[in-house]
């Protein structure tokens, strides 16, 4: 009835008896009389004026931090970003422009950044390697060994952080290359599940016909999965990498010199209200990268986050 | 060739299961093994760790924490979810709002709690959610003119409101009622240079009283009890004239310059009444962050980070339901609430499942959100099972026992519900 997938609302027929279904009948629920078409406006409306406050009340958070992060520390212990609104000459961009200045918040984005990008980089690789030969390497125990894999996904990370501090400590690896190898130790069971599960489905004839074409399984890997699989490859990467971006427990546990934004936004946590100056702004520029990613790959970002919401 | 392909597959399957081997395998086992030993993992302590891990008073908050959040954050996080996607799919602009409230999902947790303590400052002129709280507030107890104030010239209060006394002679009476403690910034605007008119040599007449309610203060030196210049008067400040007996006479209101004039009185001793709502305090805003309220207030954060992905996955839900069924049951005279009750909640049932769980997991793994919304002192008081795991293992003396026993307890909690999602993840994709 609908093409653009919307219910249709009427006014409410409640009928003592149940009327015969007919193609009349359905003709007859699109309101006709002026009460109907006005109970129908009434209820459409309602229901946009709803949405609208909730996305207002969504968006507001958002909105009052970045109002926060361009007014001075004093505005923020004397009265409520919303004045900005009304007295825009508050507005400064002070806080930026000192904050660009500090060193250590320099040092913590560029950390956040050799953090992250080995430590997606590293597990999908892995996963799309390993992904390939559970799908298309027929061996004995295939199936089961996918099935551990997976299983992993059961493990949370807190199981595995004392002994892998102290086996980082034992072998002298710290700060990035510990963090770089507990971020793929623990992208790889969901990212194996999702490459897996999406090379099984490409066309097995594309393998078939390269294989009779004498190519190697490395480059078969190379030249055909990698590119059919780039969608896959797409939402994998950009969720493992906003995982990693976002992360604080991985880096509270791992990180040594090169700490993330997290923990720059964490130490200065202690004196809230004076350091709001350095909070606040800080807060947006960590969040301005992955909402880049978001708006700008948003399908990507959705499926991956869909799909890596079983983590 | 068969030899072949197992090392070819070996050779594929090599990187990724040396690092799952090495850093969840053997950890999680070492983990478990660790949980039987003593802080620094020497002596061999048996299940003390476990029996401990009860006892101590910060764990078992976190404990109680933690079942607060799994059984309130997936129910209204998916309640949320299910209300929104159903409502936006009513609208041209669905895809529109459910980007936007899908957006929270991608700012790092820890900024989100930073977020939602600025919303959550206690100070109603501060705090946004004690600000919107405030609109209703006041307009059902406004504060009254003299917040804050106390009587500079002789007064006292009681029950009431501040009492006054005062003689009207056969040519009238006067009364000065000076206050202060009131802020330069909270003067009233229509307010002007308090009058002087009960300093006037010539009597206010028969049968009339006046007066001055004005704020007794001025910047520099000025003297108590005398209107001086540059003394402001207030405002629509109601002053009730009663008798001995306490019975009210008449009422008069403040002009601009905070005089006031009430006629047609015998002479005798009276008393002055300002009422107590004229000294009502505003609003003081609720402590949405205090140790007994930060848990409600931290899953109220939850709702606005995950509610756009419960949003979401209800949302695809919902486009794969066969449209028809929804439109026979209202054919057949069922209304909006019943098609939604009878019909599409129903053949949402494994979609609102899968969002559930997910939720329930989040729940348990909750630890940023608490890190960066609940101040210093309360986070003992916020606290739950995965923050306490790291605070016990790794902060102060680290204790690895009882750090490790942690671990497990979260881990044993995780596990069925992990599982349930896990198998449910494999039929999903089986069926694609």
């Amino acid at each position: 009835m609908s093409t653009d997938g919307t219910a249709p609302d009427r006014a409410k027929p409640t009928p003592p008896q149940r009327p015969p279904v007919s193609d009349v009948e359905l003709v007859g629920l699109t309101p006709k009389t002026p009460a109907q078409k006005f109970t129908r406006w009434l209820s459409r409306s309602s229901v946009q004026i709803v949405l609208v406050i909730v996305a207002l009340f969504w968006l507001m958070p958002t909105i009052g931090l970045l109002i926060t992060s361009l007014r001075p520390a004093e505005a923020f212990a004397r009265t409520g970003w919303w004045q900005a609104i009304t007295e825009p000459s508050q507005l400064t961009l002070e806080n930026y422009t000192s904050l660009l200045g500090d060193s250590n918040l320099i040092d913590a984005v560029l950390s956040t950044f050799y953090i992250a990008i080995p430590s997606t980089l590293f597990p999908v690789f892995m996963a799309a390697l390993a992904g390939y030969a559970l799908a298309w390497i027929p061996f004995k125990g295939r199936d089961t060994l996918f099935l551990i894999l997976v299983g992993l996904l059961v493990v949370p990370l807190q199981m595995a952080l004392i002994p892998a501090f102290s086996v980082f400590r034992t072998f002298g690896l710290s700060g990035l290359p510990a963090l770089w190898l507990f971020h793929t130790a623990f992208g790889l069971p969901l990212a194996i599940f999702l490459m897996r599960n999406y090379f099984a489905g490409l066309p097995g004839s594309l393998i078939e016909a390269a294989r009779i074409d004498g190519a190697s399984e490395w480059k078969i890997f190379l030249k055909v999965i990698l590119p059919l699989g780039f969608p896959a490859l797409a939402s994998l990467t950009i969720f493992q990498f906003t995982w990693t971006w976002n992360d604080l427990l991985v880096a509270l546990v791992f990180s040594t010199k090169q700490q993330p934004i997290t923990l720059f936004l964490r130490d200065r946590l202690g004196e809230f209200s004076t350091g709001i100056g350095v909070i606040s702004p800080g807060v947006f520029l960590s969040a301005i990268v992955p909402l880049i990613i978001f708006f700008a790959f948003q399908r990507y970002f959705e499926a991956g986050l869909l799909g890596g919401s079983v983590k | 060739m068969k030899r072949g392909k197992w090392l070819l597959a070996a050779a594929f399957l090599a990187p990724a299961i040396v690092v799952l081997v090495g850093l969840v395998v053997w950890p999680a086992l070492r983990t478990i093994f660790d949980s039987f030993y003593g802080p620094a993992g020497k002596e061999f302590v048996g299940l003390d760790n476990y029996r401990d891990m009860f006892r101590f008073e910060r764990m078992r908050i976190a404990i109680r924490n933690s079942f607060i959040w799994v059984i309130a954050f997936p129910f209204f996080v998916t309640i949320t979810g299910l209300i929104l996607a159903v409502l936006s799919e009513r609208v041209r602009w669905r895809t529109a709002f459910r980007l936007m409230l899908f957006m929270p999902a991608a700012i790092a947790i820890l900024s989100s709690g930073i977020i939602w303590r600025i919303m959550y400052e206690a100070n109603p002129e501060r705090g946004a959610v004690n600000a919107l709280l405030n609109i209703p507030a006041s307009m059902f107890s406004p504060p009254g003119d003299l917040a804050g104030a106390t009587p500079s010239t002789d007064a006292a209060f009681d029950r009431d409101g501040l009492i006054v006394s005062l003689d009207v002679g056969e040519d009238g009476g006067t009364v000065l009622v000076g206050m202060i403690g009131i802020r330069e910034d909270e003067i009233p605007e229509s307010a002007v240079q308090a009058s002087s008119i009960a300093d006037s040599p010539e009597p206010p007449g028969a049968g009339t009283l006046v007066g001055v309610v004005w704020r007794d203060a001025r910047p520099g030196e000025n003297e108590r009890g005398v209107v001086e210049a540059g003394e402001f008067g207030i405002p629509d400040v109601v002053v009730r004239l009663i008798d001995a007996q306490d019975q009210e006479l008449a009422t008069g209101v403040t002009e601009p310059d905070g005089s006031f004039r009430i006629t047609g009185i015998e002479p005798g001793a009276y008393r002055a009444r300002i009422p107590a709502s004229e000294f009502r305090e505003p609003w003081g805003g609720i402590t949405w962050l205090a140790p007994e309220l930060a848990t409600m207030s931290a899953i109220i954060a939850g709702i606005w980070i995950w509610g756009g992905f419960a949003l979401l996955v209800i949302a695809s839900g919902l486009a794969s339901i066969p449209r028809e069924l929804q439109e026979a049951a209202r054919v057949d005279g069922a209304n909006e609430w019943q098609v939604f009750r009878r019909v599409t909640v129903p053949l949402l049932a494994p979609v609102l499942g899968v969002v559930f769980v997910t939720l329930t997991i989040n729940a348990l793994k909750m630890f940023d959100l608490i890190i960066g919304i609940a101040p210093g002192s309360v986070q003992d008081e916020a606290n739950v099972i995965a923050l306490e795991m790291w605070r016990t293992a790794f902060t102060g003396l680290g204790n690895r026992g009882l750090g490790s026993a942690i671990a497990v307890f979260l881990f044993v909690l995780i596990l069925p519900v992990m599982v349930f999602n896990i198998r449910r993840f494999r039929i999903e994709e089986e069926r694609r």
